[in-house]
């Protein structure tokens, strides 16, 4: 017979596994420049919002009438002062934790509401389907910006209410890649093989269909990070997130942007912070995507 | 239909119909049918292996999917081993599938990219309750019987194999769960011809050592009468005729048999061909011709073809044609 591939025992013991999947991935992130930079700065980003009670050299809601609007390097104020005399230093780092926890959130929580109502409409089709989709274009019907600033504006300020409107943005953009991601994988014939062998729908949809659907709406989900992050800090920017006197970049940005003519440098460093952030979430998710991809 | 030796069918399919319907408009109104599946009746035999031969689109994949009940049909009813599938309940439905599996086309997109091709096979084994330990080691062994060593295989991802090996992990998952009946939907289609014959040599192996059915589906004629006892002939969505390998290759009654017999490649120059047997594509099975669905390409059309559609009839021992044709040779065998 000569269609086996069986090997001398001497050679299979030899014979290494290949990698796994896990490991794949690893080894091309360890070889894209670019997405390790951008982990990395991200890092220390969460990192500095995480011991910002320890980073931080002041409180940063002690302000000095004397010491306004110090530029950067100043003595004892490294990035200067704002225009209450707070330690801006203090304040980006607090500043952090508001704005990654507002950014994040909304984020983590469409994607799990959003995975499950996503792959509900698309494994069940049909009238739920209809009314799960129909249902989620009603909110993307608006743009994401007028959504949340109309769903805070009823809602009114405060962190909390920043939650909920942009969890309200995030859940239909994510039940949208879930659906069609769901409804593609469906068709494919290893779940019309795993139906063949008995699988119940449970063990179908949590062995064969979450597994190929959750890559690409983790992909998806994290470059929903940085519109998060532009569209918590826009909120408090606009007086319907964060309230006063709390640290937030986007809150920042809007009490220091009329000291820009006396000091330029010190107005953008909450911009700067917003920009790096967003800017390393986006490369990191780029990298991730290109790196989960099944090449055969 | 019945057997000279009088054993009972292990599969037995009556009239199954499915018509797709086609919808369209703001209303999602049914505008159309795809007619996929119409009446079609056959018994399949333990341990033969019935083909079933007709071109794409003539509802034979339908059919592999309504046997298997993956999709569930309008009309018609199937047995198996006399108990009505499409009856059962859900937890007799998953004994069912252990004797009835599938092996699909496609070796690419039937096989999940994210398990190990151990995992994969050894997981119809979980869904029945095996123990996770033992599901592995026979998933192993099985693996190993389709010529895959599992201390080099096993562990790898479906995209690192090439297409026959993948079609053997489609084999090995279909045949861990010691199934009695294996459909065959296309199952080296896909595959160069080379290794076409080593996947055929090995289910014909398997078959033998493991006393299986097939009922084995293609499109490829050659290949359906190197497996086939009996060979069904389907035309849009329709049986046209019936009969063992050797009769229908022998003399193949119905036009359609006819033509395809006529145009599989050769190797004897006395049979090449100057012009296609058979012109044009079949008819859109949306809006089927009326009686007999082949009248729009037979070169023997008569006005009455266009009437009514001609029922099967026996023109020799297990041989039966739907064709006007043969109604007085029907008539003599009878």
């Amino acid at each position: 017979m000569a269609i086996t591939t069986a090997l001398p025992d001497e050679l299979a013991a030899r014979a290494t596994a290949p990698m796994s999947y896990g490991k794949t991935v690893a080894w091309r992130l360890a070889r894209d420049p670019a997405t390790l930079v951008a982990g990395a700065v991200l890092v220390l980003i969460v990192l500095s919002a995480v011991l910002a009670p320890w980073l931080a050299p002041y409180d940063p809601n002690a302000g000095s009438i004397r010491l306004r609007l110090a530029p950067v390097g100043a003595p004892a104020h490294l990035l200067g002062t704002d225009e209450q005399g707070r330690d801006m230093l203090s304040r980006l780092l607090w500043g952090g934790r508001m704005t990654l926890v507002a950014a994040l959130t909304p984020v983590v929580i469409g994607f799990v509401l959003g995975t499950g109502l996503g792959v509900l409409a698309g494994y069940v089709g049909g009238l739920t389907n209809t009314l799960v989709m129909r249902t989620m274009d009603i909110f993307y019907a608006f743009p994401a910006v007028l959504l949340a600033i109309a769903i805070s504006g009823a809602l009114g300020p405060g962190l909390p209410n920043t939650l909920i409107s942009l969890s309200i943005v995030f859940v239909p953009r994510v039940v949208r890649v879930a659906e069609s991601a769901t409804v593609q994988v469906k068709s494919l014939e290893y779940i019309a093989a795993a139906r063949a062998s008995g699988a119940g729908v449970r063990a179908i949809v949590r062995h064969h269909l979450l597994a190929n659907v959750l890559g690409p709406i983790l992909v998806f989900a994290s470059t929903q990070v940085s519109l998060s992050i532009i569209l918590a800090a826009g909120l408090s920017f606009l007086g319907l997130g964060v309230t006063p006197p709390a640290a937030e970049w986007g809150l920042m940005l809007n009490t220091l942007r009329q000291s820009i003519y006396v000091n330029a440098v010190v107005p953008a460093l909450p911009g700067l912070a917003i920009f790096v952030t967003s800017m390393a979430f986006n490369l990191l998710s780029d990298g991730l995507r290109d790196a989960m991809e099944i090449r055969a | 239909m019945s057997t000279a030796n009088g054993t009972p069918p292990l599969l037995e399919v009556l009239r199954l119909r499915k018509h797709f319907p086609l919808r369209g408009g703001v209303l999602q109104r049914i505008h159309a049918w795809v007619r996929a599946v119409d009446d079609v009746s056959f018994d399949v035999y333990p341990a033969e292996t019935l083909g079933i031969v007709g071109e794409s689109g003539c509802g034979k994949s339908t059919l592999a999917r309504l046997i298997l009940r993956l999709i569930e049909p309008d009309a018609g009813t199937v047995r198996f081993a006399g108990e009505d599938v499409r009856g059962a309940s859900p937890p007799r439905m998953k004994r069912l599938r252990r004797d009835m599996q599938l092996v699909f086309q496609d070796p690419y997109a039937s096989l999940n990219p994210r398990l190990t091709i151990e995992d994969a096979v050894a997981f119809s084994l979980l869904v029945h309750g095996t123990p996770r330990a033992e599901a592995r080691e026979r998933a192993r062994a099985m693996l190993g019987r389709v010529g895959l060593d599992p201390r080099l295989y096993g562990r790898r991802y479906a995209h690192e194999l090439s297409g026959g090996q993948r079609q053997r992990v489609n084999i090995a998952r279909a045949l861990v769960l010691d199934p009695r009946l294996l459909v065959l939907d296309e199952p080296v289609s896909a595959l160069d011809k080379s290794v076409q014959a080593q996947v055929l040599n090995l289910l014909q192996e398997l078959k033998a050592e493991r006393a299986l059915t097939y009922v084995f589906i293609s499109h490829d004629l050659n290949v359906i009468e190197y497996v086939s006892g009996r060979v069904l002939v389907m035309y849009l969505g329709e049986v046209v005729e019936t009969g063992t390998a050797d009769a229908l290759a022998r003399s193949p009654k119905h036009p359609y048999t006819q033509a395809l017999f006529a145009s599989a490649p050769s190797l004897d120059p006395d049979r090449r061909m100057e012009r296609p047997p058979l012109a044009g594509d079949p008819p859109n099975p949306i809006d089927p011709p009326s009686g007999c669905r082949f009248r729009t390409r037979c070169a023997f059309a008569m006005p009455r073809c266009g009437q009514a559609p001609p029922a099967l009839r026996e023109v020799g021992a297990t041989h039966e044609v739907a064709c006007y044709l043969y109604e007085a040779e029907a008539a003599v065998a009878r």
